[in-house]
């Protein structure tokens, strides 16, 4: 009976000797923190995404309360919240503008011409690895889903037509799909910024088109329709340039005759499937 | 004794897949025709690519230079035919990106002959001289890398060559371009084996031939002066006997630690198609124009070992060998366990291609994969002691920064791990995709 009694009588005396060692040390060896870290801490999303250019959200929050950056740099956090950390730290806001992924790609089964058939281990990356997939095009989107594997969000989704499509509401603009594809088509891009060139070749002309059916041939037509300087062509493809002045209108799209050019109310490829390859 | 001295002939690990070689080892290596169209990629060897100095329209003659090393890792390029560049522009490469190329429209009414009888005097020269000579004359590692030949051949101060090995094992299946040179022009091997054993300062040139191909083993032995430092060594028949660090392993019973090169175990390794290529220039004038590839596999019509121009479009190539069989699924450059398969057949033939192969469904379909059931045959066949089973796992959940930890740089991608996986995991390919996810990481800022 004794030799039961012995053993949980040490435990217990070893805890107990530790236990005040430990609130000794917390008494005397204190480091004092700035409690207003880790408030903010705990109303920041906690995805440590790094979509804000920190490591974390524990390091961002440090540089919230030195005032270094503003909460609106955290564009994963919703509106609200980013009011209460505003609030909580008596600063202002300053709500970056909302950036969401696009893809400068919009040739997907049906527009892009197939010339082999991939059938190695599914993913963008390693179809790149072996002679880029199956696609005609070297330039353009894989897809294979490495961006939606990668979304942290929940956000991107292959359609139909094997485009990932960005579901705006959930995509935070952190760069996860930007690093992921490996044909970097990923950009972060203004929300209000709606004319938009989906295609990534720069080849001209025939070149072009009988690669992808939906392929910018680079014959200038959106440069000529855009306002002076607002469009310039660069390496067979048009560069929209937003702070030339000029008034972004979808003027600019109509003529284009592969519709590589797009003015984009709301989401990527929303009508895509309706539109059958070479049915331009 | 003897015997057993032959079992030490060998390095450890590594797999046994069926050679296939019967199909052409026995059919004597022929010329394909002059064709129209030819394509020379600038950046066909590895390092920097080369830099055109030709201009479109111009003329050009067959073996004329017509690209300039990019740099001291870079080398040159020659025309391949005598005709006009059509157009300096992208072209559909290997690894199915688009890259520069020169374009080069053959004159059908062209001898295509080269200047021959132009023999350098290379004894005169000095080791510089020499260096610069191979640089110029655009010959590279023919054995499927495509590494600058006067790279290696320019030791650093201090270090020595003590020996000129010469990789004949050819461990690839199918592949048959080294035994049918070694067999039909074992002279130019043995001269182009002299003229690098001088200029290396090496005591010795040894030539390991895997024991598969005693008929070679036999013509090269009975070239050999009596007297002149070169031997033959038969080497186990084992894959990759042909790898450099292995073979070195195999003949010296050296290993050379990871992250250096032979060259710090006083050797210097080259193909059989280099030393010939080597020979071919200094006492025929011949710059690397040509090359000759096995084009075999069970989806080609008339297998053969031809010579063929640098830059010929692999269609031509497969045309000429009676074209495609019905149910032809895979075309791959190279050998079966390292080459990479092509999505385009107006890809050109390179400098580095000893292989087109042409597999048809049977050997292409892509088997059930089942989960990894850590049974340790990757490990028991990786040659340069990795953990494949661990890397493929890493890669599969995209952890590639913890995959550097595991050495995955020193992976030099032979297939053994692939090969020997009951799970038929695509493991190469998994560490490929990694090395190049890590090689091309963006920074977030940029």
């Amino acid at each position: 009976m004794n030799n039961l009694l012995l053993a949980p009588a040490i435990m217990v005396g070893i805890g107990l000797f530790f236990g005040t060692v430990l609130a000794i040390a917390q008494r005397f060896l204190k480091v004092d923190e700035d409690p207003r870290i880790e408030a903010t801490n705990e109303l920041l999303p906690g995805t440590n995404c790094g979509a804000c250019g920190q490591p974390g959200c524990l390091p961002f929050a440090e540089k919230l309360v030195a005032g270094e950056i503003d909460p609106g740099q955290c564009t994963v956090s919703s509106d609200e919240n980013l009011e209460q950390i505003a609030e909580y730290l008596q600063v202002d806001a300053g709500r970056a503008e909302k950036l969401v992924a696009r893809l400068r790609c919009g040739g997907g089964g049906l527009q892009a011409h197939q010339i082999a058939e991939y059938r190695g281990f599914e993913g963008c990356r390693a179809a790149a690895v072996v002679s880029g997939g199956g696609k005609g095009c070297a330039w353009g989107c894989l897809g294979l889903a490495d961006c939606e594997r990668a979304c942290t969000f929940d956000a991107i989704h292959m359609n139909a037509n094997g485009l990932p499509q960005v579901n705006m509401d959930k995509c935070r603009a952190c760069p996860d799909c930007v690093a992921a594809c490996p044909r970097d088509l990923f950009e972060l891009v203004p929300l209000n910024q709606k004319l938009y060139v989906q295609c990534n070749i720069p080849l001209a002309g025939e070149a072009a088109t009988q690669l992808c059916a939906v392929a910018c041939d680079a014959c200038g037509k959106c440069a000529a329709d855009a306002a002076p300087g607002l469009i310039t062509m660069e390496g067979n493809l048009p560069v929209i340039d937003y702070s030339s002045g000029g008034e972004p209108k979808p003027d600019a799209v109509f003529r284009c005759a592969t519709r590589s050019i797009v003015w984009l109310e709301g989401e990527q490829f929303q009508n895509q499937e309706s539109r059958k390859a070479g049915a331009v | 004794m003897k015997a057993f001295r032959r079992l030490r002939r060998n390095f450890e690990h590594g797999v046994h897949p069926a050679h296939h070689k019967q199909q052409t080892e026995n059919l004597p290596i022929q010329r394909v025709p002059f064709g129209k169209d030819y394509i020379m990629p600038l950046g066909q060897h590895i390092g920097i690519p080369a830099r055109a100095i030709v201009t479109a329209g111009e003329r050009v003659l067959r073996g004329q230079m017509i690209a300039e090393p990019g740099g001291f890792v870079s080398t040159s390029l020659h025309s391949p035919v005598t005709g006009t560049v059509k157009e300096i522009g992208d072209f559909r490469g290997v690894d199915g990106r688009f890259a520069p190329a020169i374009a080069i429209e053959a004159d059908a009414f062209a001898t295509q002959q080269v200047d021959a009888g132009t023999s350098i005097d290379w004894e005169a020269m000095s080791q510089e001289e020499f260096i610069e000579a191979v640089q110029m004359a655009g010959i590279v590692g023919m054995g499927g890398a495509a590494f600058p030949a006067h790279v290696k051949l320019s030791v650093p101060d201090g270090v020595r060559i003590r020996s000129l090995l010469i990789n004949g094992a050819e461990c690839e299946p199918y592949l048959t371009t080294d035994h049918r040179l070694m067999l039909e022009r074992p002279e130019a091997l043995l001269e182009g084996a002299e003229i690098m054993r001088q200029k290396l300062g090496a005591e010795e040139a040894v030539i390991g031939i895997e024991a598969n191909k005693p008929d070679a083993i036999e013509i090269v032995q009975k070239h050999i002066q009596p007297g002149a430092p070169v031997r033959v060594v038969p080497l186990k028949v084992k894959y990759p006997q042909g790898a450099e660090k292995m073979m070195i392993k195999s003949v010296f019973d050296v290993e050379v630690p990871a992250g250096q090169l032979p060259r710090d175990v006083e050797v210097n390794v080259n193909n059989v198609g280099t030393i010939v290529a080597i020979a071919d220039y200094f006492l025929r004038g011949m710059p690397l124009i040509e090359r000759v590839v096995t084009v075999a596999g069970p989806g080609v019509t008339y297998p053969a070992n031809l010579i063929v121009p640098l830059g010929t479009p692999v269609r031509d190539v497969v045309q000429f060998c009676g074209g495609l069989k019905p149910g032809t699924r895979e075309i791959v450059m190279g050998g079966p366990m390292m080459g990479r398969p092509i999505a385009s057949l107006d890809v050109p033939i390179l400098k580095g291609c000893s292989g087109v192969l042409v597999f048809t469904e049977e050997q292409t379909a892509r088997r059930r994969e089942y989960p990894c059931i850590s049974c340790g045959r990757c490990l028991e066949a990786c040659p340069y002691f990795l953990n494949p089973s661990r890397l493929a796992r890493l890669s599969k959940s995209r952890m590639f920064d913890e995959m550097k930890a595991y050495n995955v740089f020193d992976c030099v991608e032979c297939g053994c791990c692939t090969f020997s996986c009951p799970s038929n995991i695509p493991i190469v390919q998994l560490i490929r995709t990694a090395k190049d996810d890590l090689s091309h990481r963006k920074e977030p800022d940029a």
